[in-house]
């Protein structure tokens, strides 16, 4: 079994020598899993969302097999760089400084504002007060870098939960996933300020030197938007959301 | 799992229920546990092993293996555990991708340090990439249960070190007078009697090995209290079984659960400190002889 796998190993790197990547290739997608609706565990313990179909999508046109793999955000950037995982596809906002250790695909979902959730009937004050953001996201830079307070949760589950006990006054996080959270709250929690425009669109975080696998992504990508797939899986997982490539 | 549990709206109560408790995901949780008793055993007898090694270095004659035992066990205390655990396991995957790519790919002309990347040819790879899911996670689990051992076995060999140089020295005078090799003292009289000393340090490093087994997470492996935060969040409509944010009622059956092993533990720890402190001139040594002898 091993030796078969090592020979046709050997056998792919010698008929495509400039490359580690062949088609039908397998590779392996790390996604965090705790951030509907872009990317979550279901009940049947698989990974789903908008993600996970516009992943296997891009798969099916590149040709490759692809294995999702659960990681922590924490270190999910780490373990992309050390070769556990071969591409991030968590809902991952295009920066520059990220851009600085990992290369990103073409965007594959709009640039979205973030927005701010309170307990109902808070002013609108509280969006300058405490504000619960999760760890190393760009909604975190963003309040560190304002007049308000941040405080970092590991999970996105965790900066809600901050705001219902009181912790925080309130969270700041993709609108997407804080629009489900509102609704199932019971009037609960409302949206309070105004959203904030921060990132770039999301892309795919692919590492540097995996040049091929970006291009092969990026023509996936461009493929998807042409013929309207992309635009019907936004539609799908974000309330009627039309976006138009 | 039920055959009713194909509409989950639909059901209240206990049907409800006995649908929620059983789904893909929850037998996932269940089997999870297993994971922290399979951690627990794989890496006992691998912590002995390194605290032995350790404390044995730390007593040499020679000057480079004392060094070494020395080494090992300031560094490996001295340095926090989380910034270990997130170390070691990615520093000997490394390790090991490295050694088979120059093995098995000698013809390699890229660097494999690009950046912050680590490159190598792809049969290389430590599983191999098109490898089944399962066997990259038993390999995180083998590197994590490799990892605590590195850590635990720093503390357990300062411990027995301890424990060796707490035998009284008039004994090992004794062994000298007899004519005993070093080496017939430590297999005769430190070996067998230095655990009556070791035993409360090592009972409770056991206990803190308990409690450490949630940073598998970090390490990518999914043990329970991953399975905790994720089943009892809050799941919206999106959800098959939508419910609030549970985590208070999964956490408090970790507690249980948790409660439970220290509590077994302690029974256990306590029978064997019966055991090896028969005879010894230890305070539980002689309450032991003390009991024995009334009873007789």
């Amino acid at each position: 079994m091993t030796y078969t796998k090592i020979i046709t190993g050997a056998a792919l790197i010698a008929a495509f020598a400039s490359s580690a990547f062949a088609d039908g290739h397998s590779i392996r997608m790390g996604t965090e899993g705790a951030y509907p609706p872009y990317n979550f565990v279901n009940d049947s313990g698989e990974v789903d969302g908008f993600e996970r179909e516009v992943g296997d999508e891009l798969c099916k046109r590149a040709n490759l097999d692809c294995t999702w793999v659960i990681n922590d955000w924490d270190s999910i950037i780490p373990n992309l760089v050390s070769g556990n995982y071969d591409t991030i596809i968590a809902g991952m906002s295009i920066t520059s400084e990220r851009d600085e250790v990992i290369d990103f695909t073409s965007e594959y979902f709009p640039p979205d504002p973030s927005t701010y959730v309170a307990l109902a009937g808070a002013s609108d004050d509280v969006v300058n007060g405490v504000v619960a953001a999760q760890t190393s996201t760009i909604q975190a830079a963003y309040i560190a870098s304002s007049s308000a307070t941040v405080v970092e949760f590991a999970t996105p589950e965790e900066t809600v939960a901050a705001v219902r006990n009181g912790e925080a006054d309130a969270v700041l996080a993709d609108d997407a996933y804080l629009a489900d959270i509102v609704n199932a709250s019971n009037g609960e929690l409302a949206f309070v300020g105004s959203p904030v425009a921060i990132g770039g669109g999301i892309g795919m975080g692919i590492r540097e030197s995996d040049t091929e696998l970006k291009e092969k992504m990026n023509t996936a990508i461009a493929s998807i938007k042409a013929d309207g797939t992309l635009t019907k899986l936004i539609a799908k997982w974000f309330d009627g959301r039309s976006v138009e490539y | 799992m039920f055959h009713y549990c194909v509409d989950p709206q639909n059901l209240d109560g206990f049907y409800w229920w006995s649908c929620y408790l059983t789904t893909v995901k929850h037998i996932s949780f269940y089997k999870s546990f297993l994971v922290v008793f399979a951690l627990l055993i794989v890496t006992v007898p691998l912590i002995l092993l390194f605290g032995f090694i350790g404390a044995i270095a730390r007593q040499s004659k020679l000057y480079p293996v004392r060094l070494f035992g020395i080494t090992y066990t300031s560094i490996v205390r001295g340095v926090p555990d989380i910034i270990f655990f997130l170390f070691v396991p990615i520093a000997l995957d490394q390790g090991i991708e490295y050694l088979r790519h120059k093995v098995k790919c000698p013809d390699w002309t890229e660097p494999i340090r690009q950046g912050n990347d680590f490159v190598v040819c792809q049969i290389a790879k430590m599983p191999v990439g098109s490898s089944d899911q399962w066997i990259h996670e038993t390999y995180g689990f083998f590197l994590a249960a490799l990892a605590f051992s590195i850590v635990f076995g720093a503390f357990a060999a300062n411990t027995i070190n301890g424990a060796i140089n707490a035998i009284p020295p008039t004994q090992i005078e004794t062994g000298v007078a007899y004519g005993m090799t070093n080496k017939q003292i430590f297999i005769r009289i430190q070996f067998p009697q230095m655990w009556a000393y070791a035993l409360p340090g090592l009972s409770n490093l056991w206990m803190i090995l308990i409690k450490a087994t949630p940073l598998l997470f970090l390490l990518g492996v999914q043990d329970i209290v991953y399975w905790a935060r994720e089943l009892g969040g809050t799941k919206t409509a999106r959800f098959t079984y939508p419910h609030e944010d549970w985590r208070l009622g999964y956490f408090i059956v970790l507690l249980v659960f948790y409660l439970f092993l220290s509590w077994v533990s302690e029974i256990f720890f306590n029978k064997l400190t019966l055991r090896v402190t028969r005879g010894q001139a230890t305070l539980s040594g002689m309450n032991n002889n003390r009991s024995e002898k009334r009873s007789s």
